[in-house]
């Protein structure tokens, strides 16, 4: 019963994917591009999805997915054309099987006629092409289907391994295949291998004898071996144990002899010799040959091809396709087809998935705090090794050396594995495009750049609703209408860019229309309108483009759907910034406008810089810092007799002495003797934090405070530095807010950092603040 | 728990603050053998026991991080392999002033609920089986002294007196626990409104 549940997860899990490929592969669906590749993966899709809902019973989802199917398998095969119609209709048979999914998934039932209206749109397509004569049912075969040869996986026998999703795709395209080669044969069925046997060096060593194997061949048809011995060495080098030749066989054999009857032969020694087996037989029909392997080649050199054109379609059966080969029999049977040889393609498509593994994301964070442990221990070590006499204990130093070279690789590595292409959050905006274009009526094309870029998957998590509203901004607002295009002498169509890439340490990733750009007046007199900004203000083209960041802005004439409720960039903002990211807007008028965002690439560690007030030690988070300074006296000014300003890039700042708004004693507590960090918080404004000591930059693993304790004012959360000692990582913004009261004893709540539940603020996941 | 008052037996009562833990086996324990086992030690003159069920660990003592802005007796945060505990100064918690620690002093790592904390002690001194029959309830203290709901009861050692702590209490008020702190009012045994 457990074990079904888990098998039900790993279901869902990997519909939850395929549904996600199936969009994707829908969206790129359009009329004269198909793409076999991504139109095969469509159906591969949703038929995993439906085998797999049939092994857990889920039969609606089934019915569903099997008319789904039917329609996918039209296209396929080029009975259905690609229409713009048929491609919003599959969209929308995606969305229905997802929230089939979810219905099973919860467990309840599907509400009557969910699927109605999407079954009915699809079945048009069935009747349209075809013959009538065959159309209605469920149940009933495909009726757009071309004979069994083409490749219809006969559906109710592989459902139960639907839940080994990519097995069921290597089977359908398997079965394609096999009927590619179905005429591979000789008129009477008899098919032709030159299966080349090189043994390693050692097979005698594992009590193998290659005698046996040949001849085990041989009783398999007309066996002609060919023995090469140019590998034997000189009888003076001649180790006796040691196996030098190697043969090529040119078998031929009957139609009932399968690819898995010479499987069977090579079975036991496939793990200590390389085997080729290549079809050599009239008519070629290499479709598409996967990359030709090299011992195939050797194969048609040394063998003259017996009144044949060599090599057809060369199968790797190296010990790694052995999995392969348990379903190319299936393949092999059920196409009735005697040599089909399972095909490269299938091959290929289980090779890219198999091996990839599913691993608990709580494994992971365990994995990424211990590494964290590790880096801070080995720092720990070396910073007591540094006192140990020079010259003596140079063993022990190299290896230290070795060790922090390789707990910093350890540790990219951990962090790697969290990663995540942006990929998954880029893929979705396609779909967001096309609706927004639909709604607005204007004609927008989607370019892309850099979805492989990675990211740690929560700051991925993080980054969808950002972009959705930024995408949304640009198409909205940013670009015009066709006509209005047109009149610019523009193309009618705009063109949103959305790329990604990594840069000094982190993503930035960019949301750029061709649009009409920011109007500056119009911003400017909205803002004076909502009273954001004093009339009369002076402001620079890039002061009024940050307008837009600003709460309760929005300049939409209209309240539209899409947006303009005045919600849209200042929380894009605040999203942003609190993963500890910036963002930028850069505006040419008629030109378009080109949003920049910044972010750390994980939420775990954050680059910092190492500040001393007294005998403790703070960390600033780097993104704050606008620069450190030591003023001179007449820098310095009173202002009231309460708080001192300083006058730093032509502005005054008001100075916050860390020290006394933190009570730590024995501080330097002069700006003229200590030094002053010019800071900025995230709503940008500015404070100069006076310290005692900068004491330099470092990335620090954020750790969370509020797991054991609670938050502090001023305090972002904490981290652990070299000496083991823990440090506290300031708050900008909740400084500023501390030093404006006299006194600072309140519990005000200001989050400048995002909340340290992130993976390797340890502990904090398995212990929740109350 | 509301049914237990001023009069009800200590015993009642130290089931009571038992339960609201999550900890099972300590129940069940408690129920068994109607014995439990603490671990003892010294601030200055006085002893001290908690619970050692609560007990994670006990570690010698390393350099605190000072924390801005609170009372004394919260001396700050060590690193505990990777995690970060506050440590309270039991002593300066009582009102004897900060402790002026050396390398002998001990802080005992406690577990309250999800949280982990430790207490700065002056030295371990024991670990005694309590029979809960033998825990004395704390006499009656002016309800402004607020530290007497952190008290648990008290226990009498070789005429040594054992002053029991409830340390889920203990660290209610500092961490602004007001949940934990209403729920154990009642069990505390004054002022219970019906």
């Amino acid at each position: 019963m457990e074990d079904l549940s888990r098998f039900k997860q790993t279901y869902f899990d990997e519909s939850a994917e395929l549904l996600a490929v199936a969009e994707t592969g829908l969206l790129n669906l359009a009329p004269g591009t198909v793409d076999a590749d991504e139109v095969n993966a469509i159906f591969r899709a949703v038929h995993s999805i439906k085998g797999g809902g049939g092994a857990f019973g889920f039969t609606d989802l089934v019915a569903f997915a099997h008319e789904f199917e039917t329609v996918m398998d039209g296209v396929r095969n080029d009975s259905i054309p690609v229409s713009t119609d048929l491609v919003d209709t599959l969209i929308r048979a995606n969305d229905v099987l997802g929230h089939l999914l979810a219905y099973a998934r919860e467990g309840s039932d599907v509400p009557p006629g969910t699927t109605d209206a999407v079954v009915a749109a699809l079945r048009r397509y069935l009747r349209a092409p075809d013959t009538d004569a065959n159309t209605t049912g469920v149940a009933a075969p495909p009726p757009a289907a071309p004979p069994p040869a083409a490749g219809v996986p006969p559906d109710d026998e592989d459902d139960e391994a639907g839940i080994f999703g990519d097995a069921l795709a290597a089977i359908a395209e398997a079965r394609a295949a096999a009927s590619e080669d179905a005429g591979a044969g000789d008129d009477d069925g008899r098919v032709r291998r030159i299966i080349t046997f090189r043994p390693r060096h050692d097979l005698l060593m594992s009590g193998n004898e290659p005698a046996f194997l040949l001849r085990a061949l041989r009783r398999l048809g007309d066996a002609e071996v060919e023995c090469h011995t140019e590998r034997l060495p000189a009888l003076a080098d001649l180790e006796a144990e040691h196996l030098h030749l190697w043969w090529t066989v040119r078998l031929t054999s009957g139609p009932e002899v399968g690819p898995e009857a010479i499987d069977d032969v090579f079975e036991f020694v496939a793990d200590e010799c390389d085997i080729t087996v290549t079809i050599d037989s009239p008519p070629p029909v290499p479709v598409e040959p996967p990359q030709p392997v090299p011992t195939a080649a050797a194969a048609t050199v040394t063998a003259a091809p017996p009144a044949a054109p060599p090599a057809a379609t060369p199968v790797p059966a190296a010990p790694a396709a052995v999995p392969d080969a348990a379903v190319r029999r299936e393949a092999g049977g059920a196409g009735g087809a005697g040599g089909g040889n399972g095909a490269g393609n299938g091959a290929a498509h289980t090779g890219l998935t198999s091996h990839t593994i599913r691993v608990d994301l709580d494994k992971i964070d365990r994995l990424v705090n211990m590494v964290g442990e590790m880096v801070i221990t080995q720092a720990m070590i070396a910073e007591h090794v540094r006192d140990l006499p020079p010259g003596a204990f140079q063993e022990l130093l190299e290896g230290l050396e070795q060790l922090a070279q390789h707990t910093r690789e350890l540790r990219e590595s951990v962090m790697s594995i969290r990663a995540q292409p942006v990929s998954s959050v880029f893929s979705r905006m396609p779909r967001l495009v096309r609706e927004l274009a639909a709604a607005t009526g204007k004609e927008v094309q989607l370019v892309t750049a850099g979805e492989t870029t990675e990211v740690d998957k929560t700051v991925v998590e993080n980054l969808v609703d950002p972009l959705t509203h930024m995408i949304r901004n640009s198409i909205d607002h940013g670009l015009e209408s066709p006509e209005e295009r047109e009149r610019v002498g523009k193309p009618r169509q705009g063109t949103v860019h959305l790329s990604a890439q990594h840069r000094s340490g982190r993503i930035v990733i960019e949301v750029a229309d061709d649009g009409r750009g920011i109007n500056r007046a119009r911003v400017l007199s909205k803002a004076i309108e909502k009273g954001l900004v004093a009339p009369g203000t002076a402001l620079s083209d890039e002061e009024i483009d940050n307008l837009i960041f600003v709460p309760g802005f929005s300049t939409a004439d209209a309240v539209s759907n899409i947006s303009g409720r005045g919600v849209g960039m200042d929380v894009v903002r605040r999203n942003i910034t609190s993963l500890g990211g910036r963002i930028a807007v850069y505006s040419a008028p008629g030109e378009g406008s080109r949003f920049v965002l910044s972010l750390p690439l994980t939420l775990a560690v954050l680059d910092g810089m190492v500040i001393s007030v007294g005998e403790e030690r703070f960390v600033l988070p780097l993104t704050n810092i606008v620069e450190s300074l030591r003023p001179k006296p007449e820098d310095l000014h009173g202002l009231v007799g309460r708080c001192d300003v300083m006058m730093a890039r032509g502005e005054y700042v008001r100075l916050v002495y860390l020290h006394r708004l933190f009570g730590i004693p024995r501080a330097v507590g002069d700006a003229t003797r200590g030094l002053v960090v010019l800071v900025e918080t995230e709503d940008g404004a500015r404070l100069g934090l006076v310290v005692d000591e900068v004491l330099g930059q470092q990335q620090v693993v954020i750790k969370s405070l509020e797991a054991n304790y609670r938050r502090l004012d001023g305090v972002a959360a904490a981290t652990i530095l070299g000496d083991g000692r823990v440090a506290l990582i300031l708050d900008a913004a909740g400084l500023r807010e501390m030093s404006r009261h006299a006194d600072h004893g309140g519990t005000r709540a200001t989050a400048a950092l995002p909340a340290p539940d992130a993976p390797a603020a340890a502990g904090s996941a398995t212990l929740e603040p109350v | 728990m509301s049914s237990s008052t001023a009069l009800a037996p200590v015993a009642d009562r130290t089931a009571a603050g038992v339960v609201p833990r999550a900890d099972a086996a300590r129940t069940d324990a408690a129920a068994d053998a109607g014995e439990e086992q603490y671990v003892t030690f010294t601030v200055g003159e006085e002893e001290y026991g908690v619970n050692i069920l609560a007990v994670r660990e006990i570690r010698g003592w390393t350099p605190e991080s000072r924390l801005p802005n609170l009372p004394d007796f919260v001396r700050g945060v060590i690193n505990l392999r990777g995690i970060i505990i506050p440590i309270f100064d039991l002593r300066a918690r009582f009102g004897g002033g900060r402790t002026e620690v050396t390398k002998r002093h001990v802080v005992v790592v406690l577990q309250v609920g999800e949280r982990t904390r430790g207490i700065l002690v002056d030295a371990i001194s024991d670990i005694l089986a309590i029979s809960r029959d033998a825990i004395k309830p704390p006499p009656d203290v002016d309800a402004g002294m607020i530290d007497a709901a952190y008290l648990s009861g008290l226990y009498t050692a070789d005429r040594r007196m054992v002053t029991l702590l409830d340390v889920e209490r203990l660290f209610a008020v500092e961490t602004g626990d007001a949940d934990a702190l209403e729920r154990r009012l009642p069990a505390a045994g004054r002022d219970v409104h019906p």
